[in-house]
């Protein structure tokens, strides 16, 4: 029996700075949050840093040569640098943008632009012959993008299947990446499966080929890697990655975009326009070099010092803890919805290279059904496709019941989702 | 909240033992709807007789026990009915699940249908409830008859 205390993460102190976490829903029941793979919810410091920021410094950053100018450039500047550090990069290779899906049109839109931006761009020209891989367990936000950009160029969309058990498929490893292949795209960890994939391999064989790989880690610089603490893209290798500030307990409408220095150098811009360029004419413009090259227009601010904060409070908590609790989390979900006849498991059944992101479905009662019952008990879940789609066709599922986790659930919230299915199992006359 | 004010026994029974369900020939109109956000799918085809009398409905999807239900409740209501009848009732069906809940709901017209009036609340699950009165009108939509009537 794990009890809060024994746990790596002092969750009661900590829930206190989250005010949300201590509302009721429903008629008085209190929230039981169990859907920050969607949204996570932000402690009191991040809202605090916007909020102070908005009051002493807020102005145009880049822009201006008054004192509020040159202190939101330093604090938007202060946080691109906090903000690399986390994921082990340097601030010139943080790209920010509004969400981590921007960020991955920002890549695939950057490479159709290529094909007309000139000699430094043409490796990233893709058309005819090449070809871009992906899996089918991606979040829409990194599949769509890729499959438009190939509409648009001609190049040919491949993916790697999933195996029963939810984990990639990596057997047709080398006659599915070849030297046609531009770019492999792939999430870090599944959003629906909780599945962390095997990042060492896809670099390798990809870099081999000189593909570009590209890494959707939404759902795992929030958490961090069991046994690994933070996410590091210099360590992993990765070319370009992307993830959103909302998931991490900081505020929406900012993402990140992270490219290897020499690529963002080489890159043609996406969007253009002000604060991106070096030199305008009327016959013509050229551009900054990144990360201003692909920041048109004038920033988000305050969404970057909040994110900033946010990372702030997650080291101080320490990536190794977070990720450590929410492994207790997971182990927990796992055995309880595991004991219960008729609850199915999609994704891994055990917490080997997994994060605590569970999807499972209800024999006889549909996922949206399972929810409003949740619902009802003060429980949030997410419940549908989850934006993975072909994820679903492919496990033979319409929908699934998803349970994600964070640092400031209690072992206590798992135990009310297992005794949730159960009465919704009751509810509807199943099981038991 | 009170489950059962969304789950009525009338919901549930149309669940479990669904009225008209299943594909039938002949057919006059047929269509693929979808909730793209859950993933909820119907195929629902429409035979038409030549007096514009809705003659048979007959569908086969996936969903949660209200767009089931609720196709299922449809399926009474305008079988059997004038094109003109099954229109009054659905434009009835529609703004009784597009009202939050404030819209008093007449069992002349819905029958069975008023049991959703619960489900108008949860904004989240209208979608639902009208999923297979979509399908419904796009069916009748692509019938000679029902193209000038919808």
């Amino acid at each position: 029996m794990t009890t809060t205390d024994s746990l790596p993460v002092d969750v009661t102190a900590l829930r206190a700075d989250f005010a949300i976490l201590s509302r009721t829903v429903r008629d008085g029941k209190p929230l039981v949050y169990l859907d920050s793979g969607a949204t996570s919810q932000r402690p009191a410091q991040v809202l605090d840093a916007e909020r102070r920021f908005v009051e002493t410094a807020n102005s145009a950053v880049h822009r201006g040569a008054h004192q509020l100018s040159e202190e939101a450039t330093d604090a938007y500047e202060g946080a691109r640098a906090t903000i690399a550090s986390f994921v082990g990069v340097s601030p010139g290779e943080v790209v920010f943008t509004k969400n981590a899906t921007e960020g991955v049109n920002l890549v695939a839109y950057a490479m159709s632009n290529a094909a007309t931006a000139g000699p430094e761009s043409e490796r990233f020209a893709v058309g005819p012959g090449d070809e871009i891989v992906v899996t089918e367990m991606e979040h829409h936000a990194n599949l769509v993008p890729w499959q438009q950009l190939c509409q648009r160029t001609g190049a040919t969309l491949k993916w790697f299947s999933v195996t029963a058990d939810g984990r990639l498929d990596l057997s047709e490893l080398d006659s599915l990446i070849t030297e046609r292949t531009k770019v492999v795209a792939f999430a870090h960890q599944s959003n629906v499966l909780g599945t962390v994939n095997p990042v060492e391999p896809l670099v390798r064989r990809a870099h081999e080929v000189g593909a570009l790989v590209v890494l959707d880690a939404c759902q795992s610089v929030p958490h961090g890697v069991y046994g690994q603490g933070a996410v590091d893209f210099g360590a992993l290798g990765v070319d370009f990655a992307v993830f959103s500030g909302h998931k991490m307990l900081g505020p929406s409408g900012i993402g990140v975009l992270y490219g290897r220095r020499e690529l963002l150098e080489a890159m043609p811009p996406f969007l253009t326009g002000g604060s991106m360029i070096e030199l305008v004419r009327m016959e013509g413009s050229t551009f900054a070099p990144p990360p201003q090259r692909f920041e048109a227009g004038v920033p988000m601010t305050s969404q970057a010092v909040g994110l900033a904060a946010a990372v702030d409070y997650l080291n101080g908590v320490g990536m190794d803890r977070v990720s450590a609790h929410e492994h207790t989390l997971a182990e927990r979900a796992l055995a309880g919805l595991s004991e219960i006849p008729g609850v199915r498991i999609i994704g891994p059944a055990d917490t080997a290279d997994r994060g605590a992101t569970v999807a499972f479905v209800v024999d006889g009662v549909h996922p949206h059904d399972v929810s409003q019952v949740l619902d009802s008990l003060g429980i949030a879940v997410r419940v549908g496709h989850h934006c993975a789609w072909p994820l679903h066709r492919a496990c033979e599922v319409p929908a699934t019941v998803r349970a994600s986790f964070y640092l400031y659930n209690e072992p206590s919230e798992v135990d009310s989702l297992v005794a949730g299915v159960r009465e919704a199992q009751r509810f509807f006359g199943v099981g038991e | 909240m009170q489950l059962e004010s969304m789950y009525q026994e009338i919901i549930l029974d149309h669940y479990k033992n669904p009225h008209a369900r299943g594909l039938r020939e002949p057919f006059d109109g047929e269509s693929f709807q979808v909730n793209p956000t859950c993933g909820d799918e119907v195929t629902l085809r429409v035979k038409v007789a030549d007096d514009g009398t809705v003659e048979d409905v007959s569908y086969e999807g996936q969903g949660c026990s209200i767009s089931q239900a609720s196709t299922s409740v449809m399926t009474d209501l305008v079988i059997g009915h004038s094109i003109g009848e099954a229109m009054t009732t659905m434009d009835a069906f529609t703004e009784l699940m597009q009202g939050r809940g404030q819209v008093e709901p007449d069992e002349d017209v819905l029958d069975d249908g008023i049991a959703f009036a619960g489900v108008a609340k949860y904004p989240a699950r209208v979608k639902c409830a009208l999923l297979g009165w979509m399908a419904f009108k796009d069916a009748l939509a692509r019938t000679s008859i029902g193209a000038e009537a919808v």
